[in-house]
């Protein structure tokens, strides 16, 4: 059957070499949500880092009067305790961001490896896995953190991040395996096949690289639910009440009814960091999206010629 | 010639790329007669599909028209609005997409896209839809009753011929085609392109067939218009351009097809590739892959200079009317 | 000429369907055929022909539902083990159709031809590995320095290129190209026909390409097999079968192919080829035959030496006919 004729593209103009850490830079310079995204997570990594940089007092130490308003010396004022504010806020960022970094790293990883395992061996692995994924897929997430938390009776962060692992990655799982289907037909796959490529290498070396883009975007959609859900469990008082983060702030803030009592940022200015933090990594996934997909991107429409 | 059905004049196509405006078609002129048969021929990035999409105002963003009109039966289509654009779709102009697998609906029967088509522009009975949709299968040798098929029921012939049997629902003056045979084996594609001709003759519609493969259209155009790099190489009758092409280019790709019958000679091709259309050379486009290119060719841009009934945008055609017999480098 | 490739009524069925109505597709038939040393042989058919099936049963992708492939004068089910397949694919390996799918896109285009010396030839160090690739290049007509280049900054023809080139690095003895050029503008296919021609004459290789387009398989092939719905309609010397076709059905193609030198030639057919599933007993053409006789519906025709090296799988034929008088033009 005549095939069609695809475009003849002459010899791309690029950056020499085209080396991929120069192409994302420019990607994220030239995309405005990609900035945005980054400059906020940059900011959020560096707080988490040297948070004594900007917070000076000590968040668990009640040492101060408990519910000052805001100040110099206390920009968000104190808590029931007498705990500086601002500081719990900063130092919180830590144990949020870890907990974003670790779970999204951990979920897409076992993800990748039994998504495209399953894709691969096919047949009664692929069913086997592919049953295993599913049951945990269907399983509502959230209930099921909320019983694993309450079984080990005031999660640690370990068993926080466990807990949300466990939940998290048969989402992820079945995106990959679909993915890695379709990718199975792909000529230069079958290429490096019949070059005599053993299987563990086709899958490692020349499916997995050209899956990047998906599965970045699936770390950053998992971090992102990773921050949600520990917020959510801590706030609901099944995390660590004696850690210092965003959730568990929110936890003492509704115990302490703190919206009630006229001391309202105890409670916002956690919640703005959550949604803070959130955005930035969704930011990210829709750049993602865009660098990679360039029908996504948004177009300047043109005001209709009227005087051709 | 009586009046032409369409006068395409100085036209220009802009892609707005980040790094600036791209100008995919270049000021292309060329009318069309009301039964003409016209075939734009080119490869891959000449700017044919682009110059046929704004032709048929479907040009969608970063493509734009930059300059020049477009004048279907004496309206010029680029200026007109949504709204009176769609009373001429289909029912005076209509499209032929290439690959017919792509351009129907996977998921519902001819029938119901031929309903589609036809309750879009204008209003008809149920029973009025039904007896056109099977008028128009007969047309193209399609039995009435593969109007419930499914485009996957239906083989790639079939399914071409009823996205043509869809163009004619309105017997439209003008139908355009682009590629339309490229997904067919060759038996079906010279099936096709006799129906084409035939449809033409009974009908009289005009029609613009755009594609890469001229000996496709060799015995079935009556004009030809070569494309390369954005600009018009070389236009004129069918035959003439065969038998005596003057553009370099066009010699250089009929000297491409390697023939069934024959002697058997060998072949070079055109070495090299089409230009980058963000970076043109500043001379004739064709210029680095010519073999008669001379000095005057890298510094001055050449029009379209006319040669018996065709014209042809070379240099050397302009040297050769103003002194036939003078030569340049050893070559006429 | 000595064998290097032959295949024995070799035959492919799919299962398709579901559970409830289980049938079977016939992709490829009883095809029995050799390459010999320092040839091209097209394999020529539209689709449905088998032609694809056939490369990718020749390059083990697919094994055989019935027949034999030897290569050498040795069968291919005897070569099981790791190594066995190993050499193999080196002596035989595969050049793909789509210029744009066939090489990954996230490496440089030096990667597979590396890969592949690194595994079929494993006494090279890597400089030797990376002169040889430069080697490899320089034959195929691309500049050395474009290997450090990525996928998307070349050319399809140029990618096409790199495919031989991935090829010749493993120094194969046989080549398949699976319709290598249909996707290419009409001015670059010249230049990769072109490089066919001289890998078999100045590099050895003998060359299985397989098109649909007779016009690119006379430029360049030496013997030409059409195929018909999974079976061998005719084979033979490219310019007999081309200027004396003695199947319907290769004069049908003929009659098809567009040339602008000649007068047009009226074909009436314009039928397609079917997709064989459980078929019957009986020339699969027989439908869009005009000679068809009550033979050709009862009895499947063999291919039958009607003429030195010429085959031609049809009752008619064989009986005597002269099938051009009859048929299409």
């Amino acid at each position: 059957m005549a095939a069609p004729v695809t475009a003849e593209r002459p010899a791309a103009r690029q950056l020499p070499g085209g080396h991929a850490l120069r192409r994302i830079g420019k990607a994220i310079r030239s995309n405005r949500k990609a900035t945005a995204g980054t400059v906020l997570l940059v900011l959020f990594t560096l707080i988490s880092l040297f948070p004594g940089v900007i917070a000076h007092d000590d968040p668990v130490q009640d040492a101060y009067t408990p519910r000052l308003g805001f100040s110099t010396a206390h920009l968000l004022g104190t808590n029931s305790f007498g705990q500086d504010l601002w500081s719990q806020v900063v130092y919180g960022t830590r144990n949020v961001l870890e907990i974003a970094i670790v779970v999204g790293l951990l979920t897409t990883g076992i993800a990748v490896i039994i998504g495209v395992a399953a894709a691969y061996l096919g047949g009664v692995w692929d069913g086997v896995l592919s049953v295993f994924t599913d049951i945990l897929l269907v399983i509502p997430l959230f209930p099921l953190l909320i019983v694993i938390a309450a079984y080990t009776n005031g999660a640690n962060m370990f068993v926080l991040i466990a807990a949300i692992t466990l939940t998290g990655w048969s989402y992820t799982a079945r995106q990959l395996r679909s993915q890695a289907l379709t990718l199975r037909s792909r000529d230069f796959l079958e290429a490096a096949r019949v070059r005599g490529e053993r299987r563990l290498y086709v899958i490692l070396v020349e499916v997995i690289p050209t899956m990047t883009s998906l599965i970045v975007a699936s770390f950053l959609t998992n971090a992102l639910y990773a921050i949600l859900f520990s917020s959510g469990l801590q706030f609901v008082g099944l995390g660590d009440p004696n850690t210092v983060s965003w959730g568990t702030t929110l936890y003492w803030a509704q115990n302490e009814a703190a919206l009630q009592t006229g001391y309202p940022q105890w409670a916002i200015a956690p919640g703005l960091c959550i949604a803070a933090m959130g955005a930035a990594f969704a930011l990210l996934n829709y750049a993602f999206d865009e660098i990679g997909n360039p029908a996504l991107r948004p177009v300047r429409r043109p005001r209709r010629r009227r005087n051709a | 010639m009586p009046d032409p059905i369409l006068e395409v004049e100085n036209l220009s196509v802009d892609y707005l790329m980040d790094s600036g405006p791209v100008r995919a078609v270049d000021d292309v002129s060329f009318t069309l007669g009301g039964r003409e048969f016209l075939a734009i021929v080119g490869e891959s990035g000449c700017g044919k599909s682009t110059l046929l999409f704004a032709i048929a105002q479907l040009l969608a963003p970063p493509a734009e028209v930059a300059a020049g009109s477009v004048k279907f039966q004496g309206t010029n289509l680029v200026r007109l609005s949504d709204k009176d654009l769609s009373a001429v779709r289909w029912r005076d102009i209509s499209v032929v997409m290439q690959s017919a697998m792509n351009a129907l609906n996977p998921v519902k029967s001819i029938g119901a896209q031929f309903k589609d088509a036809m309750r879009a522009h204008g209003k008809y009975s149920g029973q009025e839809i039904t007896d056109r949709s099977a008028e128009v299968l007969k047309m193209v040798g399609i039995d009435p009753v593969h109007l419930r098929s499914y485009p996957h029921q239906l083989s790639g012939g079939m399914r071409q011929r009823s996205m043509i049997a869809m163009a004619m629902l309105f017997t439209p003056d003008l139908i355009i085609m682009d590629e339309p045979t490229s997904a067919l084996d060759v038996v079906a594609q010279r099936a096709l392109m006799v129906q084409i001709k035939e449809l033409q003759e009974q009908f009289g519609f005009a029609i613009i067939f755009v594609t890469h493969d001229m000996s496709l259209v060799s015995h079935f155009s009556d004009r030809l218009m070569v494309m390369y790099a954005g600009q018009t190489a070389e236009v004129g009758a069918t035959r003439d351009i065969f038998d005596r092409p003057q553009h370099p280019y066009t010699k250089g790709l009929l000297e491409a097809f390697p023939s069934v019958r024959g002697p058997k000679t060998p072949l070079k091709g055109i070495t090299g590739s089409p230009p980058d259309l963000a970076q043109l050379p500043p001379g004739c486009r064709f210029q680095p892959r010519c073999p008669v290119a001379f000095d005057e060719c890298l510094t001055h841009q050449p029009e379209l200079y006319p040669v018996n009934a065709s014209l042809a945008r070379c240099l050397r055609v302009r040297d050769r009317q103003a002194d036939p017999d003078r030569m340049k480098d050893g070559v006429r | 000429m000595s064998e290097l490739l032959k295949t024995d009524r070799l035959t492919r069925h799919f299962k398709i369907g579901n559970a409830l109505s289980r049938r079977t597709l016939h992709a490829v038939d009883d095809v029995s055929f050799a390459v010999g040393e320092r040839e091209i042989i097209a394999l020529a058919g539209e689709s449905g022909s088998g032609k694809s099936t056939i490369a990718r049963l020749l390059a083990r992708i697919y094994e055989p539902t019935a027949g034999t492939i030897t290569f050498e004068g040795r069968d291919l089910r005897t070569m099981r083990g790791r190594k066995d397949k190993l050499k193999y694919s080196g002596q035989v390996p595969m050049v793909f159709q789509d210029p744009f799918a066939s090489i990954n896109p996230v490496f440089r285009v030096s990667h597979g031809i590396l890969r592949g010396l690194k595994l079929h030839r494993p006494e090279l160090t890597a400089k030797q590995r990376q002169e040889e690739a430069e080697r490899t290049f320089e034959v195929v007509g691309l500049n050395p320095k474009m290997l450090e280049r990525f996928p998307y900054e070349l050319s399809g023809g140029q990618r096409q290129r790199v495919g031989f080139a991935q090829a010749l690095a493993m120094r194969p003895k046989l080549i398949l190209a699976d319709e290598p050029v249909s996707m290419l503008d009409v001015s670059i296919r010249i230049g990769l026909l072109n490089l066919m021609a001289k890998l078999r004459d100045e590099q050895g290789v003998s060359i299985l390409y397989i098109t649909h387009d007779i016009a690119s398989a006379r430029y360049v092939a030496d013997r030409l097999i059409v195929m018909y719905a999974g079976r061998i309609a005719e084979t033979g010397p490219i310019e007999d079968v081309l200027t004396t076709p003695r199947h319907p059905y290769t004069q049908l193609l003929l009659s098809a192919v567009p040339d602008p030198r000649a007068p047009l030639t009226e074909v009436t057919d314009r039928g397609e080829p079917p997709r064989v599933v459980d078929p019957t007993p009986g020339c699969r053409f027989r439908w869009r035959c005009p000679l068809a006789i009550d033979r050709c519906h009862q009895v499947t025709p063999d291919p039958a030496e009607l003429l030195p090296g010429h085959e031609v799988a049809c009752h008619v034929a064989a009986a005597g006919a002269d099938v051009k008088a009859f048929t299409f033009s």
